[in-house]
């Protein structure tokens, strides 16, 4: 174990708990994708519910969808898997010693995300405009909806656009977070572990958008 | 041992509070937690005695019953020691203080993997008390620990921050597990596989993936709930479209498996005790090891048992119902094995070991309620009466109490290097143990009788058997009172404890006591299993 040094190799980033490099880099590794599965099961759970939900009132979020725009949502999808690419291009010039190129990759990721969050920002401020709002503030009479609980799939937008939204906005912040570090030179073709792991927290938070982006928009 | 020089453990290698809230070693950790868990423990008990005086006479006598206000405070105070005593006692209780001081030295490890995550988890503990603390001050919540909707939407309670406080805590116990999974895969000195793990750390490893698995639904439900209370999103509310029954879906598809989050550890720390007190190798090591992943397993599959009455479909009601007589099966497994252990060993009846006996007996009559729970016909009547809070105070406090104390004196003179009087900590024993019989014991007849549960009142038929409740809720109380002098007059002049005072074999006595600051001056080689007694 301690020979196999291919994967990270420098000695000076050990942590004093670890015998060597690829220990660390190991136990890191598995501790982002277990808590990535968390995050996986706590949107899984909000899933389901839209799952039942769907299935008791079909009408209602075919009603729902209609209102929203899929062409935001599309170019918001495009947005997202851009900065999956960034992001992983990122890690790729950190390990050739591109730190310049990284803090490129890495810019842009932050930037894509900021994108994100605006498209969404007019998303939302249009949704409000029209009156559509989560189930106890809505007016159906006001706004003419043929479903009484309506509202329902305002809640169930709102929940989960919101909680993926606060995801995109903690991860603009871990990506600063990295980038900032790459800056100061901490990372190298030796250790970039945390970049890894904010990585593939990006990425999971873009794969969970694409679930929500059909499910919501297109699923009629 | 040999005497070493100043500041060569764990405890004096630094001074001052702040090294103390900074610190980074899982050891110091443990301690943190010990505190902070001790204190929520303080506070959920005087709830729970303030609870049994209000129920020691009927409130139409007005007398001794009758210490709390009116019914709605309560209802209060009764939401608040199950909310304390579950998420911030129970849960937290055997794994962050013992699991976090012990897994690393069991299996040969300096620290746990992440040694900042694991202090952040603690910082999150008392984020989240403090906010759940906090409502304290507002409008007091009367929703009982499970919130359930819709009366937790339209109560006006502080339920909103109520509910982030638990969220918070939830992360701090998936923080907690996913420290010990990686620790266990990635940390273990050389030649210690897994099959030479101690059996507290096979409990810890089940207890972890629950934790993961298990917290992030929960996480999701609270915060569901919070949004249907600020913004009505709909989901559980009925009055908009919802379903309240999904809420108790969700909130026991964690709350299910939590209760073996609380209860798993509790069986660890058995193990450890019977083995060393029976100087004996253990009985059915594997069998012990892998029904701790068994229970694990099943416990995902058994949450509708709590629904039986809640307008499930039949059929889900005699799935669930076999489901979770399932569960029988791995811990009778554990039992027998504990059994076995013993039989034919040399037991010495020293504090540790009493209190693992206890659990036994306590355990056995806990998880025979609950087959007799499981059963679908019989649970229609038993639903919501005292016979379910008096099967679950048997596992939770008989249980996972029980053993806590049982492995706190076990692991005392490792932790501080003192030891404590033998004879007071006994003494504590028997009150609590026959305090905890003398006040649950009377409420399986009582709810046999048909008296139901979270009521601040019940009809005279019922008076003889809630004052010997009552009576015994004292006794449990005495006992705590007693245990705390010893440990307080353990720590101030307590006799230096040897490194391994018990003759125990597994690697955390093979250093001094308490340990160094790095656990191991030299790593550990391992060569063979956890309890070669004989």
């Amino acid at each position: 174990m301690s020979t196999d040094n291919t994967h990270a190799a420098g000695t000076a980033h050990v942590a004093h708990h670890f015998k060597d490099a690829t220990q660390q880099y190991e136990s890191g590794k598995q501790g982002i994708w277990l808590f990535m599965m968390t995050e996986l099961l706590m949107f899984g759970a909000i899933f389901v519910a839209f799952a039942i939900y769907h299935r008791l009132y079909p009408e209602m979020f075919a009603e729902g969808s209609k209102t929203l725009d899929w062409k935001m949502g599309f170019t918001n999808t495009l947005v997202l898997i851009f900065s999956s690419f960034t992001m992983a291009i990122s890690i790729a010039f950190i390990q050739k010693n591109e730190q310049k190129k990284a803090i490129f990759a890495l810019a842009t990721t932050i930037l894509c995300g900021a994108v994100f969050m605006v498209i969404k920002y007019f998303e939302y401020m249009h949704k409000f405009h029209l009156g559509l709002f989560p189930g106890n503030f809505i007016d159906v009479a006001k706004i003419g909806a043929e479903h009484a609980n309506i509202g329902m799939y305002f809640g169930f937008y709102y929940a989960m656009t919101g909680l993926h939204g606060i995801h995109v906005l903690v991860g603009m912040g871990l990506i600063t977070w990295v980038m900032i570090r790459t800056i100061r030179g901490e990372f190298h073709s030796q250790y970039w572990i945390p970049v890894e792991g904010v990585g593939i927290f990006w990425h999971i938070v873009d794969l969970i958008w694409i679930f929500l982006f059909p499910l919501l928009y297109l699923v009629g | 041992m040999a005497s070493h020089a100043h500041g060569d453990n764990y405890i004096n290698c630094e001074k001052g509070l702040w090294s103390w809230l900074t610190t980074v070693d899982h050891k110091r950790i443990g301690l943190l937690y010990m505190i902070t868990v001790m204190t929520f423990f303080l506070i959920g008990g005087i709830m729970a005695l303030l609870l049994r005086l209000e129920l020691f006479a009927p409130n139409a006598v007005q007398g001794v019953g009758g210490v709390l206000k009116d019914g709605n405070v309560y209802n209060q105070v009764m939401t608040y020691h199950g909310a304390i005593m579950v998420f911030m006692v129970i849960i937290p209780g055997i794994p962050a203080i013992l699991g976090n001081f012990f897994l690393p030295l069991q299996i040969g490890a300096k620290d746990v993997a992440f040694p900042r995550i694991n202090l952040l988890s603690w910082y999150c503990l008392m984020a989240g008390a403090t906010l759940a603390l906090l409502t304290l001050f507002f409008n007091k919540v009367d929703t009982g620990w499970t919130f359930y909707t819709p009366y937790s939407i339209r109560t006006g309670a502080s339920t909103v921050l109520m509910v982030l406080g638990a969220f918070i805590m939830g992360m701090s116990s998936i923080l907690t597990g996913l420290n010990f999974i990686v620790t266990v895969h990635k940390l273990r000195a050389p030649g210690m596989t897994m099959h030479r793990m101690p059996l507290f750390v096979w409990a810890l490893y089940a207890t972890a993936i629950i934790q993961m698995l298990a917290t992030p639904v929960l996480a999701i439900t609270l915060l569901l709930l919070a949004a249907e209370r600020l913004f009505g999103v709909g989901v559980f509310d009925p009055k908009l479209g919802g379903d309240p029954v999904l809420f108790q879906h969700f909130f026991w598809f964690y709350s299910h498996p939590a209760v073996y989050i609380m209860v798993i550890p509790a069986m660890g720390v058995v193990s450890e005790l019977i083995t060393t007190f029976s100087r004996k190798v253990i009985f059915g090591y594997t069998a012990i090891a892998y029904s701790s992943l068994g229970i694990a397993a099943v416990s995902f599959f058994v949450w509708g048992h709590h629904m039986f009455v809640s307008g499930q479909s039949e059929t889900a009601g005699i799935v669930f119902s076999f489901l979770t007589m399932l569960v029988g099966v791995p811990t009778a497994i554990k039992m027998f094995n504990w059994v076995a252990t013993m039989y034919k060993g040399s037991i010495s009846f020293d504090t540790p070991m009493l209190y693992a006996l206890g659990f036994l007996f306590l355990f056995a009559i806990g998880g025979v309620t609950g087959i007799m729970l499981a059963t679908l016909p019989i649970n229609v009547h038993f639903h919501d009466t005292y016979f379910v809070v008096s099967h679950f105070h048997y596992v939770m406090v008989g249980g996972t109490l029980m053993s806590l104390m049982g492995g706190f004196f076990y692991w005392f003179p490792k932790m501080f290097g003192k030891m404590y009087s033998d004879s007071m900590a006994r003494m504590s024993f028997v009150f609590t143990f026959i305090g905890f019989n003398v006040t649950f014991f009377p409420q399986f007849i009582l709810g046999a009788m048909g008296m139901p549960r979270r009521y601040f009142d019940y009809i005279p038929a019922f008076e003889q058997l809630n004052k010997i409740s009552t009576v015994g809720s004292w006794l449990i109380g005495i006992g705590f009172v007693i245990a705390l002098i010893t440990i307080i007059q353990g720590l101030r002049k307590g006799e230096k404890a040897p490194a391994n005072p018990w003759g125990s074999k597994t690697l955390e006595w093979t250093v001094q006591s308490p340990p160094p600051h790095h656990n191991f001056d030299v790593e550990p080689v391992v060569t063979g299993g956890p309890y070669e007694y004989r």
